[in-house]
């Protein structure tokens, strides 16, 4: 599997740390509550299909990556720098 | 049909004629009083468990493929009871008790064969780390001896005990550690099922979970709905999918893990090993095969396939500890699908909030050594409604409280860590 980072191209899987599932991208008030935060760290919808995670090129420029691939095949169809995709998401 | 001995010579001397099916191939009926989704290792043993100890035998297991297609056939068939915390050290000590009766009492040879399984270590910090555990698994009433370099030379002289980046300084020992014939145990445990008259239902995918009110009322399936008063899910690597019928999400991410097994050899490795160093295990299969894995490939996948970097490493790994298999060519290599949880540990609890659904999932990459007190306590479970005493603690709730989480390793309860 290769990924293409937004910044330095398209790169060997091993360039690169996984974080797991773009939750990440949607952290919840502090004060929330224990059924909010539950959700956000622990439960996954952990699709077999077209998943996003958060990737980052840890043996490159460092950028954190939001990669859109199919769970089912290992097939990547889009690549966004993590910066850009937390700004669109509410 | 009962195996025996005699049954064999007799067989054997008469052309093998008399050998009939191991199970009954069932079709659905419309209603029973339990349905297990999943006719996998955990699924078989929980039915066999629930029709053996509770008496229960109005029971379906439905599976969207063949039995034991799954991981309960493609894993590394290691059994062992080292565990360290409670919890765990109580459940897999229960385990492997039941695995050295389970060829008598499924009067089906599942090839157990209990070699011996040593674990290495390569500094003090580790050699600390293994004697602890090893205390641990005496005080459950399991077995473990530490050895120092010259007691693992002695079982294992093959090692590369002169190399100078990642030395030997040991290994904890478990005699009672070993392997076990992986498909002959869903076969024997199916077996034992469908003689007891539960119905194993392959082709039968469940599509939806009827839920009313809160209570479960049954499931549709691609052969038709089927009314059930309790229904266990145990699906492994597939839990995220089926839970999310009854509308649940949980804490599951599944994983893609490799293993890798080489043409047949004659005998040269007698035991289990385990390389501390870079996530390395290894036996040789009855049929000559190197059988050996690694460890994840690191992202969440259902290819059942992994990818080049993994098997790169599990070789580097596999050469860097035992240079003399540099030569012995790989025939196959596969990949299975991981029910992964944030620490590490399973779950074997109720579905809150849902009346008659049940979950055995989170199996991690340690699944099939578990396969009879899984399905034991399971059955225990699905069958009193109360969990069994050896696995209180795999509750489904304690990553939302954040009390009794089992962080085996210690790499902290977060997914992308075990």
């Amino acid at each position: 599997m290769r990924l293409t980072c937004p910044v330095c191209g398209e790169r060997d899987r091993r360039e690169f740390y996984y974080m797991g599932d773009a939750v990440a991208l949607r952290r919840p008030d502090p004060e929330a509550g224990d059924a909010v935060w539950d959700d956000y760290l622990h439960n996954r919808d952990n699709p077999a299909g077209v998943t996003r995670d958060l990737w980052q090129h840890e043996g490159g420029c460092g950028a954190w990556i939001v990669v859109t691939r199919n769970t089912m095949t290992h097939e990547v169809l889009e690549t966004a720098l993590a910066s850009d995709v937390k700004g669109s998401v509410g | 049909m009962r195996f025996s001995g005699w049954k064999v010579i007799k067989e054997g001397l008469t052309g093998n004629r008399g050998w009939s099916a191991h199970w009954r191939d069932a079709q659905p009926k419309p209603e029973y009083d339990m349905v297990i989704i999943g006719g996998g290792g955990h699924g078989l043993s929980t039915a066999y468990y629930l029709a053996k100890n509770h008496g229960m035998t109005n029971i379906a297991v439905l599976e969207k493929g063949y039995l034991g297609g799954g991981n309960v056939g493609r894993n590394t068939t290691i059994v062992r009871a080292n565990y360290f915390l409670q919890g765990n050290s109580e459940f897999y000590s229960h385990s492997l008790k039941l695995w050295e009766g389970l060829e008598e009492d499924l009067n089906y040879n599942v090839m157990h064969s209990q070699r011996g399984l040593i674990n290495l270590f390569h500094s003090d910090g580790q050699r600390d780390a293994f004697a602890r555990r090893g205390n641990m698994m005496v005080n459950q009433g399991d077995d473990a001896i530490l050895l120092d370099r010259d007691g693992v030379r002695k079982h294992l002289p093959y090692l590369d005990f002169e190399q100078t980046r990642f030395p030997i300084y040991g290994g904890l020992y478990h005699p009672r550690g070993g392997t076990a014939r992986h498909d002959a145990v869903a076969w024997g445990y199916a077996r034992g099922a469908s003689d007891r008259g539960v119905d194993l239902v392959q082709n039968c995918e469940v599509t939806g979970i009827d839920i009313e009110n809160g209570v479960v009322k049954g499931v549709q399936t691609t052969r038709g709905a089927i009314r059930a008063k309790k229904v266990g899910i145990i699906v492994a690597g597939r839990s995220g999918q089926v839970a999310a019928m009854a509308g649940r999400r949980l804490p599951i991410e599944s994983h893609i893990l490799q293993a890798f097994v080489t043409e047949g050899l004659k005998p040269v490795i007698d035991h289990v090993i385990s390389f501390g160093m870079g996530h390395f295990y290894i036996s040789q299969s009855d049929k000559g095969g190197l059988v050996f894995g690694g460890d994840l490939d690191f992202y969440a996948s259902y290819a059942q396939r992994g990818n080049l970097p993994m098997k790169e490493h599990v070789m580097e790994a596999g050469m860097t500890l035992m240079p003399m298999i540099g030569k012995a060519k790989v025939l196959r290599s596969w990949g299975g699908i991981m029910d992964m949880t944030p620490d590490g540990s399973p779950i074997i609890d109720k579905m809150e909030g849902i009346d008659g659904l049940y979950i055995d999932c989170g199996w991690n990459y340690g699944g099939f050594k578990a396969v009879p007190a899984s399905g034991w306590c399971m059955a225990h479970l699905m069958a009193t409604d109360r969990p069994h005493e050896v696995a209180a603690k795999y509750r489904l709730d304690r990553f939302r409280t954040g009390i009794g989480i089992m962080d085996e390793e210690g790499t902290g309860s977060q997914h992308n860590l075990h």
